[in-house]
């Protein structure tokens, strides 16, 4: 129990010294999307109406491989900042806000294992 | 004893009072992109997961994506795409201090919105040539 108001009781204590740093992390990754994505589109490109054995003959290679990897990386990683930001700005109970982050969290991290375990699969061997 | 609560503070005008403008539709639209290509990732993660699986699996997945309907949601799946990855384009110059002037704005709003569907046409164009 305290009568103080929610603003006197954080005057004084300064920012959570994150902030910046949160904010840079969003742009490096989404200035890494750009160059991704292209990447990402050409090798789509390139590999329409293609056979299986074909695309993973491709990704045998390791520098496609790990470009894969990045791409999708990159592109989960923005899309957790970007959806974070989303539910922020829209949902304001702290309950719903709070299971609303976990799930965006389990959505991107399940997606990244799915897509990094197709791509060592395909890296690796059949 | 309960917890003091703030005043009552004089709430921002929210969107309905505003005359539509370009740049707050792209603005929008850039929002609601990304959201349509959070949930449309699946489809490209899945995709990899066909390749890396079965001939059947690949096949029931290029079944799918050949189909008329999956065809409708790749073509919206790459415009979201293309039209996001320029709206963050003019993000990013924002974020270095330029390009708020109002003719600016304007015409890199109109910019953002024509090379979209520009290059959504030129992309699919160069598909078909692929398949061709």
């Amino acid at each position: 129990m305290t009568m103080r108001t929610p603003l006197g009781k954080v005057r004084g204590l300064g920012s959570a010294k994150s902030g910046a740093e949160h904010w840079l992390l969003e742009r490096v990754i989404a200035l890494a999307n750009l160059p991704l994505n292209l990447f990402l589109v050409i090798f789509i490109l390139m590999h329409l109406g293609a056979a299986r054995a074909d695309i993973v003959e491709s990704v045998r290679n390791p520098v496609v491989a790990g470009l894969l990897a990045m791409s999708l990386i990159a592109i989960l990683w923005h899309m957790k900042l970007g959806m974070r930001a989303i539910i922020e700005d829209y949902v304001h109970g702290e309950a719903a806000k709070l299971t609303l982050l976990v799930l965006n969290s389990a959505y991107t991290v399940i997606l990244g294992i799915a897509a990094i375990f197709a791509i060592l699969k395909m890296s690796f061997g059949s | 004893m309960t917890e003091t609560k703030p005043a009552a503070r004089p709430l921002s005008p929210h969107l309905q009072i505003y005359r539509p403008m370009l740049t707050m539709m792209m603005s929008i639209m850039h929002r609601i992109t990304g959201a349509a290509l959070y949930f449309g990732v699946i489809l490209l993660v899945w995709w990899l997961l066909a390749v890396a699986s079965s001939d059947n699996y690949f096949d029931l997945a290029r079944g799918f994506f050949g189909h008329w309907f999956g065809l409708l949601i790749l073509f919206g799946f790459t415009w979201a795409l293309i039209h996001h990855a320029l709206g963050g384009i003019r993000h990013l110059i924002w974020d270095t201090g330029r390009g708020f002037d109002p003719v600016t704005i304007e015409w890199m709003a109109r910019a953002n919105l024509a090379g979209s569907i520009i290059l959504t046409v030129l992309l699919w164009v160069i598909a078909y040539g692929v398949v061709a």
